[in-house]
């Protein structure tokens, strides 16, 4: 696929509870000029997209946002920014296979040898954009159920599905888990230096520090491998 | 090609075994020393920006990629081989300490009778199975016992002893091989998942003692005087580089004395493809720098310590003895491989109270070897060898890898609100059923050798494995699961939790091993392949001697795990660490006086 590198196409998120650093890291800009500082609940976060065309990312968002909807559990994947972890991942390394070894020949294999097919991330996507439709974001919520039962054991759905946790869990510098959302509703607190003072302190009740990223603990920016060289 | 100045000694790989063996080499002689390493230098000082679970628990950032080199597996030799295209059943490292800056710690002992297990197994049973490839190590407990011991301090383990020169001490594990000193260190905090596990061992009428662990308790200075803090249970741990340096690892144990001496260096981004031999003497290796330059290194003595199917390669690729033939049991070369036995019971419990799980280690938890060895197992089991079993410990805790451990079917898809709630909710609430590691015996089936398709970036073959579960590790797998499910059993009792059997904590329920089991290549086991290049007394039966040096070329020695004729149910780090000194000891004792075959 040729890149179009003057393509300027945006997504935005929610800017609730987003740091100044994150902003900075996913080189966003806020919507909403009359909060000058910090985000309120109104404000906007307008992100450049590296892979995705913004038509393309609001179809992955609608099918992430039903794998991981916001419901009384908690956020679901818009909130958390989950299409911006997968954007990125997509246009590094991972998404052109630089983890794998990709020589032919091809061949067809049991399931103890794991992914065997030539296809790398990006080109499932593509693929999965056909499965999916231009018609899904208009579906309702149980038609989209519909459609995604309907492709749910293609390599597409189950690496969507997984890139769907991760964008839900992942350390803030990757894009996703955007004001530690996902961290949050499941009470896990981060990066510590320590909890040695901690850890046998605590048995049978929640422990249940704030969260911190990566970035907040060691105060200085952590680039992530999907900003490596493809 | 270029051809450059000549060493006295070049090792390939700068990983555990040969920095062990360059430091040994480079305070004990005026040799020059050089050790080739594929890939980056590593600072210990940046490890801190590392705990991040998508570059590192999935992304494996320490490892090797698949990409720049690989194996290939089939389960038969029957079958073609398929390349493993995305690391799954383990995980080589790469850069600068290599695999030994990614482990997760666990430091046990084998038992005594495991360096001549042969004898051993000949001396209970009568006969061995017709395709057993069992074979005894060239030496025993008394001669290695103060290895080991080296081994221990130079990393400051963690844990209490059971045997000190005889005298039995409950509280360690009693089973053990008589050991010359208690611990360097003591053993580490409990968690909670820990006390649960040690009391419903406890009630069992089993031992458990504490899982003697590298990520040490305590602060601890070694006998090289290297320093080193005690660990802060962080929880990452096994796949991250330890942030503060708690864990030993060959970049803060051996790289600050390496770096004091001028007589030895380090030369990162150079990837090692032949020995280069002739008339049964190594003349050194050629390898391409990170230009892609080819290079020719002479060397009076010749160290392989790559990772275990990178040393047995490099063998077969320089044409270094007869390959392995397992139709008509000839040839030495890719004989005796052998992976772990690896299970745990087949349920898990549900905890109304949080775990607090990420607070932890991958050492941590409590070890049971009432059924390692051949103790406890009876003939109707079926099995020469058992293994031990665990709990207590929390190594996979982290957010991504731990969402969604719930009971399988207990949401009607395994996406959408349901199945998020549901995960939410059972989030830090779960134990999964109690693990297994066990020893893996050598078949005539199981081997290496080289792919005849698949090749790597320069175009040379990768190493193939034909390995696959034995009728006798069927066993032990069946033996295993019973036993790990009175553990937890006793463990949902003693916690109060609500126990659900079938189908473990999975992401991938559909491999969740069906009987009879295959080896799956997909799924982690252990880091700990080994064999290949096997040492022993006799060089009609062994590729080493028992000092880790060729038969054949005496100035070419092998380092690690794939000189082990079998596996144990024990993690291999302290046995390969001693076997290192002993063959440090030997070369610069005995080789460097008279640089001829020892034995």
């Amino acid at each position: 696929m040729k890149e179009n590198i003057s393509r300027r196409d945006f997504i935005t998120v929610p800017a609730k509870g987003v740091s100044a650093a994150v902003i900075a890291a996913l080189g966003a800009s806020l919507i909403e000029p009359q909060t000058a500082q910090a985000a309120t609940p109104e404000t906007y976060l307008k992100v450049p997209l590296r892979f995705f065309t913004a038509k393309q990312a609001a179809l992955i968002e609608a099918a992430c946002e039903r794998i991981m909807p916001a419901d009384e559990s908690g956020p679901g994947a818009k909130d958390a920014g989950v299409v911006i972890y997968i954007d990125r991942q997509l246009a590094g390394p991972y998404g052109h296979d630089k983890y794998r070894y990709t020589k032919p020949p091809f061949v067809q294999s049991v399931p103890e040898h794991g992914y065997q097919g030539k296809e790398n991330p990006r080109e499932i996507y593509q693929a999965g954009f056909a499965m999916l439709g231009d018609g899904f974001v208009s579906l309702t919520p149980e038609q989209q159920d519909a459609k995604l039962e309907s492709i749910e054991h293609s390599m597409f759905f189950q690496m969507l599905r997984t890139h769907t946790i991760e964008g839900m869990f992942c350390d803030p510098l990757h894009g996703g888990n955007i004001g530690m959302a996902g961290w949050k509703m499941i009470g896990f607190p981060g990066p510590s230096m320590t909890w040695r003072n901690e850890i046998d302190k605590h048995y049978g009740e929640a422990f249940r520090p704030p969260p911190k990223s990566l970035v907040q603990l060691v105060g200085h920016p952590v680039k992530g491998m999907e900003d490596e060289p493809v | 090609m270029k051809t450059l100045k000549s060493v006295d000694v070049v090792i390939v790989g700068g990983g555990w075994t040969g920095l062990l063996m360059a430091k040994e080499l480079a305070t004990r002689t005026s040799l020059e020393i050089l050790a080739l390493e594929r890939g980056p230098s590593r600072k210990p000082s940046d490890y801190i920006d590392g705990m991040d679970e998508v570059d590192y628990g999935i992304h494996n950032k320490m490892m090797q990629s698949p990409a720049v080199l690989t194996v290939t597996h089939r389960f038969s030799g029957r079958e073609t081989a398929v390349p493993i295209r995305q690391y799954g059943s383990f995980k080589p490292g790469t850069g600068t300490g290599g695999a030994g800056e990614h482990g997760g710690g666990n430091a046990d002992r084998y038992l005594p009778e495991f360096f001549t297990l042969r004898s051993h197994l000949l001396e209970k049973h009568g006969k061995l199975p017709e395709d057993s490839l069992v074979a005894d190590w060239g030496f025993n407990w008394d001669d290695i016992e103060n290895d080991l011991w080296r081994a221990e301090q130079l990393m400051g383990i963690s844990g209490k002893a059971g045997n000190i020169r005889g005298k039995i001490i409950e509280g360690g594990n009693v089973y053990e091989g008589w050991r010359s000193h208690e611990f360097p260190t003591p053993p580490p905090k409990k968690n909670w998942a820990g006390v649960m596990f040690f009391k419903a061992a406890t009630e069992l009428g089993l031992k458990p003692y504490p899982q003697p662990s590298a990520n040490i308790s305590t602060d601890y200075t070694n006998p090289d005087g290297i320093s080193r803090p005690g660990c802060a249970y962080c929880g990452y741990c096994s796949g991250y580089a330890c942030m503060i340096g708690a864990r030993p690892q060959p970049t803060n144990v051996l790289m600050p004395i390496l770096r004091r001496h001028s007589n030895f260096k380090i030369r990162n981004g150079a990837a090692v493809r032949r020995v280069v031999h002739k008339d049964g003497r190594a003349i050194g290796v050629t390898y391409v720098d990170e230009q892609g330059e080819e290079i020719m290194q002479p060397a009076s003595i010749v160290i392989l310590s790559a990772w275990t199917t990178h040393n047995v390669r490099l063998l077969l690729l320089s044409k270094i003895g007869e390959p392995y033939d397992p139709a008509t049991n000839k040839g030495l070369v890719g004989k005796n491989l052998t992976h772990q036995v690896i299970t745990s019971a087949k349920a898990m419990i549900m905890l109304d109270e949080p775990i607090n799980s990420f607070m932890n280690n991958s050492g941590l938890g409590f070890r049971i070897s009432d059924y390692d060895g051949s103790f406890g197992i009876r003939p109707s089991d079926g099995i020469l060898r058992g293994g031990c079993f665990s709990g207590g410990s929390q190594s996979a805790a982290l957010p991504i890898g731990s969402f969604g451990r719930i009971p399988p079917g207990a949401t009607p898809r395994n996406w959408g609100s349901k199945w998020k709630t549901e995960s939410a909710r059972l989030f830090d609430h779960v134990i999964g059923g109690c693990g297994f590691r066990g020893d893996h015996l050598p078949w005539r089936q199981n081997h290496m050798d080289l792919d005849p398709t698949y090749t790597d970036i320069f175009g040379d073959p990768l190493l193939r494995m034909t390995l696959d579960w034995t009728d006798h590790e069927q066993k032990q797998f069946d033996f295993a699961e019973r036993v790990a499910m009175q553990l937890t059993e006793s463990l949902a009792r003693v916690s109060g939790g609500k126990l659900h059997k079938q189908g473990g904590p999975s992401r991938q329920p559909q491999l969740a091993s069906p009987a009879p089991r295959r080896y799956n290549a997909s799924s982690y086991n252990t880091t700990h392949i080994q064999g290949g290049a096997i040492m022993g007394s006799s060089p009609g039966a062994s590729v080493l001697n028992p000092w880790m040096q060729h038969w054949q070329i005496p100035n070419l020695w092998m380092l690690g795990s794939c000189g082990f004729p079998e596996n144990s149910s024990g993690n291999p780090t302290t046995t390969i660490l001693g076997v290192t000194y002993r063959a440090a000891d030997a070369l610069i004792e005995k080789y460097l006086k008279h640089p001829a075959a020892l034995a």
